[in-house]
Formats: structure tokens, C-alpha cells, sequence
């Protein structure tokens, strides 16, 4: 037995409409939706239809994010460029300076910046959904909404920081002179590769917080572990042969190798690694989404 | 036509105890089961923690357009079958079905982040509770006008007074316009006049043609707006019928439980209670002429009632109003302390005893309950309230005190001084 919407076609929604001109006007749908609550199964429905039903929300809540976020603060939106932009210049120093890391023919900034820039956004997101479920208790407990949205909403709002942080990669490659060419149109596809990793991660993190409350100070640890794991201070030309597929199961290795290539045309990302990064997010997403469904059920009682 | 809006069969909730208890820590799973895997035996709890069943076998219908109301002594489950019923938590057993978009109202101020403006709240808080953003562009006006805050509409919330969020999530609620509504005791906040405005807007609600699922204490209300009934106890449905019959067999049932007291009524542990809390009643007694607790008491026989009060906060002047509630849940009549004695002001940390003589007694007979309030002399504003105390009983008599009982109509049996002139 699990939870499901099943639309029942009926004639006009009750109350609040007295023309069916008017319900049209306001794109609402005539339809009366029965919602039937069961005992929660141990293979909760995906529902993904429910999820378009409230994208409206989905909106709102990375809207509210956003305004509250910068709300009474000074720099405001720079707040998206300063860390990376630190850390890439830490890196260039010790990383690139010092320690001289082979960089693949990019000069160092651009070489690190442009793995930080989506490295910034999936640490974001990460943090951001793992604390969605726990910070959103008041609500959750008070109204209903799938519980989805609150992790896919922290997911979504780092975007924004992430746009004004990619101007500034715009400007550096520009300063350095790198020649645009089809290779750009991956851009957006190596982002999603990066939202989806934030999710399927994501999903996961936000549930088992909810549950277990010390997940929250395990993860910034984490995080910093993950970066590490994957081609941010270095690139992955350095990882040996026989070793790159596996390393590629990191989906963020996908991400950040693909990344830098779309932005310069440089080192394109080996096959093999892209195909075990798209694998391990699909994976991650699926099981990620199971478990948040199936956690859902008992988060209005514990949280 | 007259379907089934909502249909409940069945339906069960178990909580498990020790989840109650505090949030499980990772270590803590992982020492259990290292623990586990040593052989060494939790104490008592193994496999099943303790559990408790909030709602056992509740089954009942509501038709389309029809006012239901949910009564019940606190903890009997009432919350925890309308959480169910909006989506919130799961049941353990049985099955609901709803028909119709769900409104839930909880809460009062669902969404508000007080770094946002009203007019932001509105919107989140629309879109939240389920209005699709034209709805809430649509009504913005009208919702605005309502809570009369519109001169304060761009100031971020933390701004706003305490009364004035109160009304403006109000407002945001008032204009969902759900198929079925779910409403928890939130019109339980805010000032008199507050409270009359939301028992207003409900009932306009409920007459629209709506399906309205109302939680309440206040037996009075929901007389007036509901026009079916259903008790909980102990989570499982005592009785089911119309609006009245249900008020009628819960406060029934409340006396024969209170016959057997004496005239105490502790109030400390009563969390059924609204208002800022800056004072609030510790103890209510009544004692008959001799100084004896009773709750029972003659027609006509004159009584004392002792309000014992704990000041949490310093409050300039409040005063103390009651009323008594007849068993049909009417208000029979109100007295203020101040009528009689003096406002005082209250410093934090004392506590104070009031004490009101009804003399002469005109109250008929019947069951009665009291209802207290401290409220703020300046603001109206309820410091505490509870609903409903007692209740109390006025027996027939003997005619020890000069009268008797004459089934005359009228809620009371005054004594006017009449003459032949």
C-alpha cells in the first residue's frame, strides 16, 4: 500500500470559482484530486507528478532563500565570489607556486578557479540541503508539501551565487585570452552532472540528519575529504591509468574535470571517467530518492 | 450532490515511545548495535520499544459541506487524526481519503520569516499553505485590507507587534480557499476582539459551501459553527452524531468526572490555556459559605471563588474576568474584578490571591463551567486564559436559602425588587 494521487475527473472544483470562465482564466484545473493516506509501504511511489503540482512553491522557497540570505547585508551578492576567489588564490600560491602541480598549460588562477567555481556550488548545496529537513521543522510539522522540495529548493538556490561567481570566470578567461569554442555548450551539462551529485547526496544527508542529529557537524568534514577526492588542487591526469574508472565513480571528478574543459578546450575529461561519473549519480539519485521518500514518512514524528 | 468529502475507516497512529524520549545520535545507534553484537541485552526495551497507540480504530464520514467538529479531553488524539488527515504524519493502520484540495490550518503565521516583509510573508505563506501565486496576486488586496496592516506592508516582520502578525497570518488563512478545511484551535490566540473577527470569518467559511474539520476547547464555538460531531477518547471515537448531542454527552461526561472532585481546580499543569502567560492562575477554589471545597452547590446558596495567581513578568494592571458557561456552552453571564475591587500593579515573582463572593446565587439549575481570564487593563489583550474549569453543578435545593427553583424561562433566576405602588 502506498500514497498516491489519483485525479478523479469531475466537473467543476468546489467553491472557489462561480464561472467555469473564470477557473480557466486562472489555468486551474478541473479536476477533483482525491488523496488517499495509507500506512507507508517499504517501496514508497517516486510521485514525480506531485512534484510539477507544487513547482510553484518549489519558486517560492528559492526565492525566500535568496531574499533572506541577503537581507540586511552589506557586500550582499559578493559573498558568491569571495570564497572561491580566496581559495583560488591560497591554491595558486602554494599549490601552483610552490608546489608546482602540473596544470595542464592553464595558468594556475584560471586552472583553479575554474574548478572551484562548481566545487563552491555542490559544497553549498550539499551543506545547504543536509540542514533543509531539520531547519524547515516548524513548517513540516504544520502543513503539507512534499518533503522533497526543501532539499531540492537548497539545491536550486545556490544556482544563483553560482551565476555571479561564473561572470567572474567569463572575466578571467577573457583576461587570459582562452579562445571560446563549441566546447562551451557543455557548460550547462557539466552543471547539471553537479546538481544532480548535490541531490542524489543531498537526499541522503537531509533524511539522515533528520533521524540522526549529529550528521549536520560530519559533513562540513566531509565536504573538505570529498574535495580532496576529487580534481580540484590537482588535476586528474595525475591519478595513474588502471585507476581513473574507478576514480571517475567520484561524480564530482566528472564534473570538475568537464567543467574546466568546457570552459578552455584543454585536457578533455577521459571517457571512461565521465561514463563512471554519470553512472554514480544516477545511482546516487535513485537511492537517494528512495530513502528520503521512505524516511518522509517518519520525519513528522521525530524532527 | 452529497458525497463523502472525507472517509476515515480504521484508521491508526502508534508512537513509539523512545523516539519521544530525545534525538538519536549516530554514536548512539552504532554503540546499540556494537552492543548488540557483544550479546549484551538492552535493558528491557530489545526489539519493541514501548509504544502507545494516539488513534485506534476511528472511523467516520463527513459529508460535502458539512462542519464537523472534533472534541475531546487533551491527548485524546484530536491533533494527531487532523495531522493525518492533512498529509502531515502517516497512520500505523487503516486508511483516509480525502476529497478535494486541503487547506491545513494549524497554526497561525505557517511560512512567516521575520526577516521578510508582509507583503513577502504573504506571498510565501500562500504559496505554502497551497494558493497558486495568481490566487494570492488576486486576493492581495482584500488580504491586506483585512488585517489592516497596510501601512506597515514593506517593513520587514520582525517589526511588527506580536497582534499585528496575528492578524496578518490570519488574514493570509482566511483566504485559502480549500475544499476541505482542516482547522486546529487556532482561533485560540490573539485579543477579544480578534477572536471574534476569526469566529466570524469561520463561520462565513462554513457556510460557503466548504468542508470544515474543526479541532476545538471551546465547546461554545463549536456549537455555533458545526453541525456534526465527533468525540475522542483516548484516540478512539466515544461517540459520533450531530454537533450538539457530541457537546452535550463531553461536558456530561466532564461533570460526572468532576461530582466525584471537591472544589479544586489545579491549574498549573493545564496547558490549554491562551494568552502572553505574564500572570497566570495557579489554583481556582470554590467554597461554599462555611470555607468547605465544594463543586456542588444549591440554588440560590451564595459561594466564593479563589483565583490564586503567580506573576511570571511585571504587568502594570490586569484584571480578572469570569464568566460561567452553562452546559449548552452560552456565556450566562461576566464579572470583572475591577468592578468591585482595584487594579493593581503585579511585580515579577509574587504571587496574589482574588476572591469573588456571588451573592446572592441566580444561576438555574444545572451544570455549569467556569471560565477565567486575566486580561491586560490597557489592551484587552488575554494575559490568560482558560476555557473552561470545573465544571460545577447548581442542584435544585431545598429552599435552605429562602428560594426555590421554578423552571422559569431565562438563563438566570434574578431577585428584582418589584412593589405595588
Amino acid at each position: 500500500m502506498s500514497s498516491k494521487t489519483n485525479p478523479v475527473p469531475e466537473t467543476l472544483a468546489v467553491g472557489a470559482h462561480p464561472t467555469v470562465a473564470e477557473a480557466l482564466a486562472d489555468g486551474l484545473e478541473l479536476r477533483r484530486a482525491v488523496k488517499r493516506i495509507t500506512p507507508p509501504g517499504q517501496w514508497p511511489a517516486l510521485n514525480l507528478g506531485e512534484l510539477m503540482e507544487y513547482r510553484e512553491l518549489l519558486y517560492f522557497m528559492v526565492w525566500r532563500e535568496l531574499k533572506v540570505r541577503y537581507k540586511q547585508t552589506l557586500i550582499g551578492a559578493g559573498w558568491a565570489v569571495i570564497q572561491p576567489v580566496a581559495t583560488m588564490v591560497v591554491f595558486s600560491l602554494f599549490f601552483g607556486r610552490l608546489a608546482k602541480i602540473p596544470s595542464g598549460g592553464l595558468p594556475y588562477p584560471l586552472f583553479f578557479y575554474a574548478a572551484l567555481l562548481p566545487w563552491t556550488y555542490f559544497a553549498g548545496a550539499l551543506t545547504g540541503a543536509t540542514g533543509s529537513v531539520v531547519e524547515n521543522q516548524r513548517v513540516i510539522t504544520k502543513v503539507y508539501f512534499p518533503r522533497v522540495l526543501l532539499p531540492l529548493s537548497a539545491v536550486f538556490s545556490g544556482l544563483a551565487d553560482f551565476a555571479i561567481a561564473f561572470m567572474l570566470l567569463i572575466g578571467m578567461a577573457l583576461y587570459y585570452k582562452v579562445a571560446p569554442g563549441p566546447w562551451l555548450l557543455f557548460v550547462p551539462a557539466f552543471l547539471l552532472l553537479a546538481v544532480l551529485t548535490a541531490l542524489g547526496a543531498g537526499l541522503w544527508l537531509a533524511a539522515l540528519n533528520a533521524l540522526y542529529r549529529d550528521v549536520r557537524y560530519v559533513v562540513p568534514f566531509a565536504v573538505q575529504f570529498w574535495m580532496f577526492a576529487s580534481p580540484v588542487a590537482y588535476p586528474s591526469s595525475l591519478v595513474p591509468e588502471r585507476w581513473r574508472a574507478l576514480y571517475g565513480l567520484n561524480p564530482m571528478a566528472g564534473v570538475i574535470d568537464g567543467f574546466r574543459w568546457a570552459i578552455t578546450g584543454e585536457n578533455p575529461p577521459s571517457a571512461g571517467l565521465l561514463a563512471a561519473s554519470a553512472c554514480a549519480v544516477v545511482g546516487m539519485l535513485v537511492a537517494g530518492l528512495w530513502y528520503f521518500r521512505r524516511m518522509e514518512a517518519k520525519v513528522a514524528d521525530v524532527v | 450532490m452529497s458525497a463523502a468529502a472525507i472517509s476515515v475507516t480504521g484508521l491508526g497512529k502508534r508512537f513509539q515511545l523512545g523516539e519521544r524520549e530525545r534525538y538519536l545520535a549516530l554514536r548512539d545507534v552504532l554503540a546499540r548495535a556494537a552492543k548488540g553484537a557483544l550479546g549484551k541485552k538492552q535493558s528491557g526495551k530489545a526489539n519493541g520499544r514501548p509504544s502507545m497507540w494516539a488513534l485506534r480504530n476511528v472511523s467516520f464520514d463527513v459529508r460535502e459541506g458539512e462542519t464537523i467538529g472534533v472534541i475531546g479531553r487533551n491527548g485524546a488524539g484530536k491533533s494527531t487524526l487532523l495531522k493525518i488527515l492533512a498529509g502531515i504524519t502517516w497512520p500505523s493502520e487503516g486508511a483516509a481519503e480525502v476529497h478535494g484540495r486541503v487547506g491545513s490550518l494549524l497554526e497561525v503565521g505557517t511560512g512567516f520569516h521575520p526577516e521578510l516583509t508582509g507583503r513577502e510573508n504573504i506571498y510565501f505563506s500562500g504559496s505554502i499553505l497551497g494558493m497558486k501565486k495568481i490566487e494570492i496576486e488576486r486576493k492581495f488586496d482584500e488580504i491586506v485590507a483585512f488585517s489592516g496592516v497596510e501601512t506597515f506592508l514593506d517593513t520587514p516582520l520582525k517589526h511588527y507587534s506580536s497582534g499585528m502578525q496575528l492578524r496578518l497570518a490570519f488574514s493570509v488563512a482566511a483566504h485559502l480557499e480549500p475544499e476541505v478545511l482542516l482547522v486546529d484551535e487556532v482561533l485560540a490566540v490573539g485579543d477579544l476582539e480578534f477572536q471574534k473577527k476569526c469566529l466570524g470569518k469561520m463561520e462565513e467559511v462554513t457556510r460557503g459551501g466548504r468542508t470544515v474539520l474543526f479541532v476545538s476547547h471551546n465547546m461554545g464555538a463549536v456549537r455555533r459553527i458545526c453541525t456534526r460531531g465527533v468525540w475522542l477518547d483516548g484516540g478512539t471515537v466515544r461517540l459520533s452524531g450531530t454537533a450538539a448531542e457530541c457537546v452535550d454527552a463531553y461536558t456530561a461526561s466532564a461533570e460526572a468526572v468532576a461530582e466525584a472532585g471537591t472544589g479544586l481546580f489545579d491549574m498549573a499543569e493545564r496547558t490549554d490555556r491562551v494568552g502572553n502567560g505574564r500572570v497566570k492562575f495557579q489554583r481556582i477554589r470554590m467554597k461554599d459559605s462555611a470555607g468547605d471545597e465544594r463543586s456542588t452547590f444549591e440554588f440560590g446558596e451564595p459561594f466564593t471563588m479563589e483565583f490564586e495567581m503567580e506573576c511570571l513578568e511585571a504587568i502594570r494592571s490586569c484584571f480578572v474576568g469570569i464568566s460561567f458557561l452553562s452546559s449548552d456552552g452560552s456565556n450566562v453571564m461576566s464579572s470583572h474584578h475591577s468592578d468591585s475591587a482595584e487594579l493593581r500593579e503585579l511585580r515579577k515573582g509574587t504571587s496574589h490571591k482574588l476572591v469573588c463572593r456571588y451573592e446572592p446565587n441566580v444561576l438555574k439549575p444545572g451544570g455549569y463551567a467556569l471560565q477565567a481570564a486575566i486580561l491586560d487593563a490597557a489592551t484587552w489583550e488575554f494575559v490568560d486564559w482558560i476555557y473552561t474549569i470545573g465544571p460545577f453543578t447548581v442542584s435544585e435545593g431545598t429552599g435552605r436559602f429562602g428560594r426555590l427553583p421554578d423552571g422559569r424561562p431565562g438563563s438566570t433566576q434574578p431577585l428584582l425588587q418589584w412593589e405595588w405602588r
